[in-house]
C-alpha cells in the first residue's frame, strides 16, 4: 500500500514553503507538509533542527517569516494560539505544562473550557444554564481522565504525579478541546520500552476513537517508525527527506543526518 | 439558582447574619460598629484584590487608585448639592456633578462603574506585563489617579477633599455588599471560569494552547476586582465622612495587599479572616502609640510604632507562613460539618 | 525662554537627572542578580541622607567624614536587609520577595518615624557647594556642577568593577545564570551581598546629594525618588548600568523641561515618570538597552 501525499487545498493541515528566521538565525527553512485526514504523521530530525518551533508556528505562536499554514484550506498563520485551538487544532508540549497546583480534574476541565456557551456574567449571577453546562463539563472531563487510565488519581494534584501520567494527562486536556488535528511534541520522552509500546498503541486507539490525524515530533525511532504513516526529516532547519517508515530508515541523507558522514561513507565501501 | 440544601444552609445563615446585625446597636459600643463596618468593608476589598492576584496572579499594586475613584464618584453622589457649592472654594464645581444627587445604592454602583472604566483603560497597556513590572505599573497607575484627583479641583475639590459626606453606609449595607462581593467573586472563582484563571496563573502559555483568550480573561478579572475595589471605596468614603488625595496613597495599597497575604492567596475565606484579624489589629495597636503604666513606670506614647509592628508582622508571615493563614483552602459547610463529626468522634471515644 | 534660562533649566535636570541616575543603578544591579525589585532601595538613601544629617548636625564632623561614614552605614543596611529579608526567599516564588520587600521598605520607613520623628529636618549646606559661578549671563550654582561630576566619578567606578574585578565579572555571571555560576565555585551569596552594598552605597551617595539640593530630610524622602529611579532603570533597561544612566538623565531632563516650558502642568510632575512608564513598557518592554526575557516555548 502506498501512501499519497493531498494537495495543500484538500489536506487537513498544509504548511507552504513556511521559513522562520529569528534576526540571522534560520530556524525553519522553507519547509512543506501536507497532513491527510485520519493519517499519523512525524517529524524526526537531529537536536536543534527546528521541530519544535514548526510545531509553534502551526499552533499559533509564531507567524512564519515566509509561507502559509493552511488549516481545511484557509490560511491560519496570522491567528493566535487560542484562535487556532478555537479551530480544532489541539498540542501537547516537550516540557510538560500543567497547570501543578490543579487537580487532574481539574485541568481536563481547564481543556472543556474553549467549547462552552456560558459567559463568566453568567457564572455570576449563577444562572440555571450555567449549572447545567458546569455539570457537562465535570462529566467531561471525568469520561476524558478515564480514558487516560487517571481515573484512580482524579483528585490528586497534577504535579504530584509521575512523568508519564503527566504525559497522559496532558494529552486528556488536549482531547478536551475537541480537536480535528493534534500536535504531539516528544510524547515518548523519558518512557521506558514497555510504556513507549503502550504509548504507541493508545495513539492509534485515539485516533480512531475521536476520527483525529495526529502529527507528532519524536527520537524514540520505534515509536516513529510503529506508528506513523509518513514521516518528515528535518536537518538545521530544512527538509531534507520525507516519504513512508521504510524509505525513511534507508534514506542515506537521514542516516547521515543522524550518523555524521562517517558512517554512511563507511557503510558504502 | 441551584436549589440544594447547601444553598439554602448558606442563605439561612447569610440571613440570619444580617438580622443579627440589624440589632447589633443594641449591645456594641460606637466603637464597636465603627470596627465592625471597617471590617466588612476591609474585606470587600481584600476579597476583589485576591481575585486579581491570587487566582488570577496578577500582582496589581493599584487597589489605592480604585478604591479613591469609588470614593470619590461616592462622595459626589450623596453630597447634597447646596453643600457642594459651598465646600468647592478654590474653584466651583462644574456641571453635572454640581447638580449630582442620587441614593446611597446607586452611587456605591456608580463608584465601583468608575472603577471599572479606569480599570479597563489601564488594563490594555498594563496587563501585557509580567508580574513585577505590572506591579510597578499599577502602583504607577495609582499615582496618576491621585495626581488628577489632586489637580481636577473643579470636580474633587483638589487636595482640600470632601468633607462631611453623609453616613448612608450603615452596618447592614456594608454587610450586604461584602456578601454580594463573596457570593460574585467565589462563584467565578469555584467553577471552571476559576480553573481557567487559575490556569492561567500557572502557565499562560498552556492556557493559550486551551484555547482561552487570556488577555481577555486578564482583563475581566481586574475589572471585576477592581469594581468592588470602587465598591469599597464607596463604603469607606461614607463610613469615613471624610476623604482627600493624601489618603489613597500607597499605604492603603499595603493595607489591602496584607489582609490577603495573611489570609491566604486564593483562599476568599482566607481573606475574609485575614480582614478581619488585621482590622482588629490595627485598632488594638492603637494602645501602643498611647502613653500608658507599665509597673509603676510612665510610658509614653510612640506615634508610628503601630506601622513598626504591622509590617514586621507582614515581614513575620511572608518569612514563616508564606501561605498565609489559609493557604489556598477554603472553609465549606462540608469542611464545617466533617470537622464536627470527628470532633464529636473523638469526644465519643473519650468518653468511653 | 531666554537662553540663559534655557541653560539654567539644563543644569538642574541634569543634577536630577544624575540623582535618579545613581539610585536607578542600585535598581538595575538588584534585579540584575536576582529579578527582584528592591523596594526598600529608595529607604536606603533616605537612611544615608538622616546619617549626614546626624553626622555634620548633632556630631558636628566634617562634610567628608559625615558622607563616608553614611555611605558606609548605608551599605551595612543593605546587606543586612538582603541578608534578613531576601536571603530566605530566594527559592521561594518571586512575589514572595517582592513582598517581602515592600515589608522592609515600610518597616525602615515607620522606624525612621519612631526614630527620627516625622517632622522633615534641616540640612546643613557647606559654603562652597552654595556659592556661584558667573558664566556670561549664566550663574551656575557649584552643587548644581558638583552632582553631575560626583556621579560621573562614581559610575566610572562601578564600571570599572563590573568589567575590570573579578567580583564584576561573577555578579555579570550571575545576572546570567545563578545557578551555573554557582557550580563554578563562586560565592553567589557574598556577590550578591556584595551586590547589594555597592548598590546601597550608590543609592546613600545620591541621599546625600538629594539632602544638599533639597536641604531637609525626613522619612517619607525616599519614597518618590526611588519609585522614580526605578522608572529610570526600565526605561533604561533594567539590567543595564549605562541604560540606568541614560534613563536617569532622560527622566531629569522630561521632568524640569515640561514644567519649564508648561508651568501650568506642575501640578502633575509626579505623573510624568508614570506615563513615560507606561509608554517604554507599552512600546519597548526591554527598555532602551535591555535584553529580551521572554519565556522559551
Amino acid at each position: 500500500m502506498s501512501f499519497t501525499l493531498p494537495e495543500p487545498e484538500q489536506a487537513l493541515l498544509a504548511a507552504q514553503n513556511v521559513t522562520m528566521r529569528f534576526g540571522g538565525i534560520v530556524a525553519v527553512n522553507d519547509m512543506s507538509l501536507a497532513l491527510p485526514k485520519g493519517s499519523i504523521c512525524g517529524i524526526i530530525g537531529p537536536n536543534g533542527a527546528g521541530k519544535t518551533t514548526m510545531f509553534n508556528i502551526l499552533s499559533g505562536f509564531y507567524t512564519p517569516t515566509e509561507g502559509d499554514v493552511l488549516y481545511q484550506g484557509h490560511s491560519v498563520k496570522r491567528l493566535k494560539p487560542d484562535q487556532v485551538c478555537k479551530l480544532g487544532i489541539a498540542r501537547t508540549f516537550q516540557n510538560i505544562r500543567l497547570s501543578s497546583q490543579m487537580t487532574v480534574l481539574e485541568n481536563v476541565m481547564v481543556g472543556c473550557h474553549v467549547r462552552r456557551h456560558c459567559s463568566w456574567w453568567m457564572a455570576a449571577l449563577g444562572l440555571p444554564n450555567y449549572y447545567r453546562e458546569e455539570r457537562e463539563i465535570r462529566e467531561k472531563a471525568r469520561r476524558l481522565v478515564e480514558k487516560v487510565d487517571l481515573a484512580d488519581m482524579v483528585n490528586e494534584k497534577a504535579g504530584s504525579l509521575p512523568y508519564g501520567a503527566q504525559r497522559r494527562l496532558e494529552i486528556a486536556r488536549a482531547l478536551a478541546t475537541e480537536p480535528k488535528l493534534l500536535l504531539l511534541d516528544e510524547p515518548a520522552a523519558g518512557m521506558n520500552p514497555q510504556e513507549s509500546l503502550d504509548l504507541m498503541h493508545f495513539i492509534r486507539q485515539i485516533r480512531d476513537e475521536f476520527g483525529l490525524t495526529i502529527l507528532l515530533i519524536e527520537h524514540d525511532m520505534k515509536v516513529v517508525m510503529g506508528v506513523c504513516e509518513y514521516i518528515w526529516v528535518m536537518e538545521y532547519g530544512a527538509p531534507i527527506a520525507e516519504g513512508e517508515a521504510a524509505d525513511i530508515q534507508s534514506n542515506p541523507e537521514v542516516i547521515r543526518a543522524y550518523l555524521g558522514d562517517d558512517f554512511v561513507k563507511g557503510d558504502q565501501e | 439558582m441551584q436549589f440544594n440544601r447547601n444553598t439554602f444552609i448558606c442563605l439561612a445563615l447569610m440571613l440570619a447574619g444580617g438580622l443579627f446585625l440589624t440589632q447589633a446597636d443594641l449591645f456594641l459600643s460606637d466603637y464597636q460598629l465603627y470596627i465592625c463596618k471597617l471590617f466588612f468593608i476591609n474585606a470587600i476589598l481584600a476579597l476583589s484584590l485576591n481575585l486579581i492576584y491570587g487566582f488570577t496572579g496578577m500582582f496589581s499594586l493599584g487597589h489605592a487608585g480604585f478604591m479613591a475613584l469609588g470614593a470619590y464618584m461616592a462622595a459626589l453622589c450623596i453630597l447634597p448639592p447646596e453643600q457642594k457649592e459651598m465646600m468647592w472654594i478654590l474653584e466651583p464645581i462644574i456641571w453635572p456633578f454640581s447638580d449630582l444627587f442620587t441614593p446611597f445604592w446607586l452611587a456605591v454602583i456608580l463608584g465601583g462603574l468608575v472603577a471599572l472604566v479606569f480599570a479597563f483603560i489601564i488594563a490594555v497597556p498594563a496587563l501585557r506585563l509580567g508580574d513585577d513590572y505590572l506591579g510597578i505599573a499599577t502602583l504607577g497607575f495609582a499615582e496618576i489617579i491621585r495626581v488628577l484627583l489632586t489637580n481636577a479641583t473643579p470636580i474633587t475639590n483638589g487636595s482640600l477633599g470632601i468633607k462631611g459626606i453623609p453616613d448612608a453606609a450603615t452596618l447592614v449595607t456594608c454587610y450586604v455588599w461584602m456578601l454580594i462581593t463573596l457570593v460574585v467573586i467565589s462563584r467565578i472563582v469555584y467553577g471552571n471560569f476559576g480553573n481557567v484563571l487559575r490556569c492561567i496563573r500557572d502557565n499562560e502559555i498552556a492556557a493559550q494552547v486551551m484555547g482561552i483568550n487570556v488577555f481577555a480573561y486578564k482583563v475581566m478579572s481586574f475589572c471585576v476586582g477592581a469594581f468592588f475595589a470602587g465598591v469599597g471605596g464607596a463604603l469607606l468614603a461614607s463610613h469615613l465622612s471624610t476623604i482627600d488625595p493624601k489618603m489613597f496613597n500607597f499605604l492603603l495599597t499595603f493595607n489591602v495587599l496584607m489582609f490577603v497575604v495573611a489570609g491566604g492567596l486564593g483562599s476568599l475565606s482566607g481573606s475574609v479572616i485575614g480582614a478581619g484579624i488585621i482590622t482588629v489589629l490595627l485598632e488594638w495597636l492603637r494602645a501602643i502609640e498611647e502613653p500608658m503604666e507599665f509597673l509603676g513606670m510612665e510610658i509614653p506614647g510612640i506615634p508610628g510604632m503601630r506601622m513598626v509592628v504591622f509590617s514586621l508582622v507582614l515581614l513575620a508571615i511572608i518569612l514563616y507562613r508564606r501561605e498565609g493563614i489559609m493557604g489556598s483552602r477554603e472553609i465549606t459547610l462540608a469542611g464545617i460539618a466533617r470537622f464536627f463529626r470527628r470532633f464529636t468522634q473523638t469526644a465519643g471515644r473519650a468518653g468511653q | 525662554m531666554s537662553l540663559e534660562m534655557f541653560f539654567q533649566h539644563c543644569f538642574n535636570a541634569l543634577t536630577l537627572g544624575s540623582l535618579y541616575a545613581l539610585i536607578a543603578i542600585g535598581y538595575t544591579m538588584v534585579y540584575g542578580v536576582l529579578r527582584l525589585i528592591n523596594f526598600a532601595h529608595g529607604d536606603i538613601l533616605m537612611v544615608g541622607a538622616y546619617f549626614v544629617f546626624f553626622g555634620t548636625f548633632a556630631f558636628g564632623w566634617p562634610w567628608g567624614v559625615s558622607a563616608i561614614v553614611a555611605v558606609a552605614g548605608a551599605s551595612l543596611l543593605g546587606v543586612l536587609v538582603e541578608r534578613v529579608a531576601y536571603r530566605p526567599l530566594r527559592e521561594a516564588p518571586r512575589i514572595s520577595a517582592l513582598i517581602s520587600a515592600i515589608a522592609v521598605s515600610f518597616f525602615i520607613e515607620s522606624l525612621a518615624v519612631v526614630v527620627f520623628t516625622g517632622q522633615p529636618r534641616p540640612v546643613l549646606q557647606p559654603d562652597w557647594l552654595i556659592s556661584e559661578w558667573q558664566l556670561g549671563n549664566i550663574r551656575v550654582l557649584k552643587l548644581t556642577a558638583f552632582v553631575p561630576v560626583m556621579t560621573a566619578v562614581l559610575v566610572a567606578g562601578l564600571l570599572y568593577i563590573l568589567y575590570r574585578t573579578k567580583p564584576g565579572l561573577a555578579m555579570r555571571a550571575i545576572s546570567k545564570d545563578i545557578e551555573t555560576t554557582r557550580l563554578m565555585g563562586v560565592r553567589v551569596d557574598n556577590i550578591i551581598a556584595f551586590t547589594f552594598a555597592v548598590g546601597s552605597a550608590l543609592a546613600a551617595a545620591s541621599g546625600i546629594m538629594w539632602a544638599l539640593r533639597y536641604p531637609q530630610v525626613h522619612p517619607y524622602m525616599g519614597i518618590m525618588p526611588g519609585l522614580k529611579a526605578f522608572v529610570a532603570a526600565v526605561v533604561g533597561g533594567i539590567g543595564s548600568v549605562q541604560g540606568a544612566v541614560i534613563g536617569g538623565v532622560i527622566l531629569g531632563f522630561v521632568e524640569i523641561m515640561s514644567i519649564a516650558f508648561f508651568p501650568e502642568l506642575s501640578g502633575y510632575r509626579d505623573a510624568f515618570a508614570f506615563i513615560i512608564l507606561v509608554l517604554v513598557l507599552v512600546f519597548k518592554p526591554t527598555g532602551l538597552l535591555g535584553e529580551d526575557l521572554k519565556e522559551k516555548i
